[in-house]
């Protein structure tokens, strides 16, 4: 084991955003400046689109839309299952259609704040900027938001922000905006500008000349490796959550291949920005296989306490209004139950290690609706959150219009991913990152109702205008499977597939997925220690070591085989939790969701270090045995003015 | 927790066997099959200590566990989400589409079954859905539906105002409903002519009935349900299995709304491409 965990090299910046005009004509300069590729010229470009959720879907339709030869890539049987179809809440935009003072300066600002300054300027001013064509283009495409009685469309507030200018359906957002995307998608496929490669997964990444040319994925349902090239490569195969095991994310959700593009030179930035978010249904059982979000809008309704008194274990409805602990309302008065998710889940894991905990294991607050029934009526809450509630009682077996929610922080979201400059370009030249996969506008906190406006703002607006000023060089030399670099890539993807088969050992794949999950949620979940994470990067070390020498996979690689699948999954998932809890060990300083004991202000809050930690931790993979490399992108705030975010 | 095939001597008991037993044990008959060519058979399987509180597919999970373990084949099933709204699982359960309530597979628990029950778990079964192994089928057929025609034509960036045009909330509402189809495909499961017009007619119903969908509306049904007749899923004969096991509740209206449509297309002289 090396003693040093990491080695600081040359800091990094980006330098595409043109700081000559103020902020708010950047994105428009930018467009300008870029270069264009004329639409004879399109038809000769290949782009590979790893990915249909939000960003991917979006994306591979407007490219295939703008000319483009487009190719892309999913796991599922159809782009339709996305886990961008599970967002529940809604997507922001700065319509200001309530007239309550929203702006794209305030969404913006927001933003920022909420991203507890740790996020780029540029990129969330574009984000606000963007959001507006955003809920044209869903309208357009006949998303079926909620209108009101008049026929405009409705709003609702979210946390960390203090208007409302969340738009919604029902809670099924993501699943409609989801299905905007996928028609526009299905359109082009019908019209032969994209390629479907339906349960297809990437493998590697092929680099030619320093460029991305290509990948090498593998048919899930053949077991065949194949190799796709193309001009530029996107990958937009959303956040890596399932390191934990148990989180809100897809079954399916993985790390590959981002951690795949990481080794192949694309740096990983601040992959210890997690978001845990305070909504979710309790774990019931050492089988659990996921863990199911109850959507954060229930907390415009919903009142958040635990008993007054540790060890309470009466019923909820026993337990009289003065002996509760309403501690949102009670902390944070002008904010209450909306403070931002960073906060509200360290509060609820707070008033649980102080013993007020509720349910099995005293893992849970409740979430109570009976004030809002009594004040709006049961039908009312029953049109706003019907599916929800329906949801919370399938699964528990509980009515929680009778017995108030019982829910507890679960892994959502992660900030980190592949660093990418204003571009969207990832240190790779020609591969683009966008969604969840890049780390590029949340900071350390995403607000609520910002993943969809992100997923969306990257894949209709964003990439396709950006990557035309690198295509505009291209179409680059063609090659082919005969190349040194693509046999290389090829080779090595079926020694790490047929060496996984090969092990025959004693543990499956989810057993150390579990306890990979299980080590990362106890010491680098909500709150991390120095301490704590070097126990963690030694232990993972030695999982990683008894994966390799212990893992059971049956069957061969030539068929359907969803362990083998499983497996190269786990694989990954071990090495970038290490890297996680390196990055979280060398972040000395708290910051939204990343919370580390040592740095807190007096009332327990997260404090930051701006001095010294007010920059974009990038991460270089280095080959075995040697530590990753460290770049700093400096963070500057021309605009937001750095301060202690206050939801008092 | 145990698993064990009927038809081959128990190799391997990965519980505790001298715990005492907690929950229910199981009898399941699971459909087999390693291709989309082979024969494949229902083959039974003993699980034990299954607690109440489990999905159905958490149930499997440990099943798969079991037998990865003895060396065996695990079972082969599709799910990803796993909480009702991605669409990947679905399987029969006890000849029910998705099981004895309506939901999807993964939100059935399995507080729904009691101990000593036997449960017998299938694929889908249509033609238009060919099996790819055991419990997985290939539901491409539904995607091509949809490329026939279950969009609106608005290429990014041509979009007019969110607000330019209002909607009648009670339009928006039915159009909503319409759709939150998650496209599992339990419809034509549980369809004794093996038909997709739930699913269909979900799409048709849901832009049919706001203002952006009405261009190409007449083009819409017709080229659809050419399409899914292409597929070979079956005619509909209005029996209503379908809506019965559609996990999201889709409702028979929207096959009237389609029929209503599709007459409205063809006297209006739209015919399907070819």
């Amino acid at each position: 084991m090396s003693l040093e965990l990491f080695t600081e090299g040359e800091p990094i910046a980006d330098t595409k955003a043109p700081t000559d005009v103020p902020i708010g004509e950047r994105w428009s300069e930018r467009q300008f400046r870029g270069r264009l590729v004329n639409p004879t010229n399109r038809r000769k470009m290949t782009i590979i689109v790893v990915g249909t959720g939000l960003a991917g879907g979006s994306a591979a339709a407007t490219l295939g839309e703008a000319g483009y030869r487009v190719k892309s890539f999913w796991y599922q049987d159809s782009p339709r299952r996305a886990h961008s179809v599970a967002a529940q809440g809604g997507i922001n935009a700065a319509k200001n259609y309530r007239n309550d003072g929203d702006s794209v300066h305030r969404l913006f600002y927001d933003t920022v704040k909420g991203g507890d300054f740790r996020s780029r300027e540029d990129n969330v001013h574009r984000l606000a900027e963007v959001s507006v064509n955003i809920i044209d283009q869903c309208v357009a495409q006949g998303v079926p938001f909620a209108r009101e009685y008049g026929g405009l469309l409705d709003n609702r507030s979210f946390g960390g922000t203090q208007v409302s200018r969340t738009f919604y359906a029902r809670g099924q957002t993501g699943q409609q905006l989801l299905y905007g995307a996928y028609q526009a998608l299905e359109r082009q496929i019908a019209a032969g500008s994209v390629e479907q490669n339906a349960r297809t997964e990437m493998l590697d990444l092929i680099v030619v000349d320093g460029r991305a040319r290509g990948i090498v994925a593998r048919d899930l349902v053949s077991g065949e490796i194949s190799t796709h090239f193309a001009d530029a490569v996107v990958i937009a195969s959303g956040g890596y959550g399932n390191v934990f095991y148990l989180s809100t994310n897809a079954k399916g959700s993985n790390t590959t291949a981002i951690w795949r593009a990481h080794k192949r030179g694309a740096y990983f930035a601040n992959p210890c920005y997690t978001q845990i978010h305070p909504t979710c249904i309790p774990v019931k059982g050492d089988y659990q296989s996921k863990l199911t979000l109850m959507s954060e809008s229930l907390r415009n309704d919903g009142r958040v306490w635990v008993p007054k008194e540790r060890g309470d274990d009466r019923p909820a409805n026993d337990i009289p209004e003065d002996e509760r602990d309403y501690y949102l309302e009670r902390l944070y008065p002008s904010f209450g139950n909306l403070v931002p998710r960073d906060i509200a889940s360290r509060q609820a894991k707070n008033v649980c290690d102080e013993g007020r905990g509720v349910g099995p294991g005293g893992l849970g607050v409740y979430l109570d609706f009976a004030e809002a029934i009594k004040r709006l009526g049961r039908p009312a809450v029953e049109a706003k959150y019907g599916n929800l509630f329906d949801m919370y009682a399938q699964i528990t077996g509980e009515d929680p219009y009778v017995t108030p929610m019982r829910i507890f922080p679960a892994v959502h979201y992660t900030m980190g991913g592949l660093w990418v400059d204003y571009d969207l370009q990832s240190t790779i030249p020609g591969m683009f990152v966008i969604g969840e996969a890049n780390f590029s506008d949340h900071g350390a906190n995403r607000l609520g109702a910002s993943a969809l406006m992100q997923g969306l703002a990257d894949g209709y607006f964003v990439l396709p205008s950006t990557i035309s000023s690198y295509l505009a060089d291209g179409p680059f030399d063609k090659i082919d499977e005969s190349h040194p670099a693509v046999v290389e890539a090829v080779q090595g993807v079926q020694e790490q597939t047929q060496r996984l088969l090969s092990i025959n050992g004693n543990r499956t794949p989810a057993s150390f997925h579990r306890e990979l999950g299980q080590l990362m949620w106890d010491l680098c979940g909500m709150e991390r220690t120095d301490e704590g994470l070097r126990k963690a990067i030694d232990r993972i070390r030695e999982i990683r070591q008894e994966f390799w020498s212990n893992l059971k996979v049956g069957g061969d690689w030539h068929s359907f085989n969803q362990t083998l699948e499983h497996a190269g999954r786990v694989a990954d998932f071990i090495e970038l939790g290490e890297l996680m809890c390196v990055d979280a060990l060398h972040r000395r300083e708290s910051c939204g969701g990343h919370f580390r004991a040592e740095s807190q202000t007096p009332e327990g809050e997260a404090l930051r270090d701006d001095e010294n930690f007010a920059y974009v931790a990038a991460w270089e993979w280095t080959p075995e045995g040697q530590p990753p490399v460290l770049h700093k992108e400096n963070l500057e705030y021309e605009y937001v003015h750095l301060a202690q975010r206050s939801y008092k | 927790m145990t698993a064990t095939r009927h038809d081959a001597p128990m190799t391997s008991s990965v519980g505790n066997p001298g715990a005492e037993k907690r929950g229910m044990n199981l009898t399941l008959r699971i459909w087999r099959q390693q291709g989309p060519t082979v024969k494949g058979k229902m083959v039974t399987y003993k699980i034990t200590d299954i607690s109440p509180d489990m999905s159905f597919l958490e149930m499997l999970d440990v099943l798969n566990e079991q037998l990865i373990m003895q060396g065996d084949d695990p079972v082969a099933f599709d799910h990803d989400c796993r909480e009702g709204i991605c669409g990947m699982c679905g399987v029969m359960i006890n000849g029910q589409a998705h099981g004895p309530q309506q939901t999807t597979t993964c939100q059935l628990h399995m507080r729904s079954f009691k101990d000593g029950d036997s449960i017998d778990i299938e694929p889908w079964r249509a033609t238009a859905f060919p099996i790819i192994k055991d419990l997985a089928v290939d539901r491409r057929a539904f995607d091509r539906i949809i490329q026939s025609g279950g969009y609106i034509s608005v290429p990014t960036g041509t979009a007019p105002e969110a607000h330019a045009t209002p909607v009648p909330k009670a339009d928006s509402d039915a159009a909503f409903d319409a759709a939150t189809c998650i496209g599992c495909g339990a419809c034509v499961a549980a369809c004794p002519n093996a038909s997709s017009m739930l699913f269909t007619a979900a799409k048709v119903t849901h832009l049919g009935l706001l203002p952006q969908g009405q261009p190409e509306r007449n083009d819409r049904v017709v080229n659809m349900v050419a399409q899914q007749d292409r597929e070979g899923f079956g005619g509909c004969t209005n029996i209503g299995e379908c809506s019965a096991s559609c996990p999201k509740g889709i409702s028979m209206e929207t096959i009237s709304r389609l029929n209503h449509d599709l007459l409205g297309a063809l006297r209006a002289g739209a015919r399907p491409k070819s």
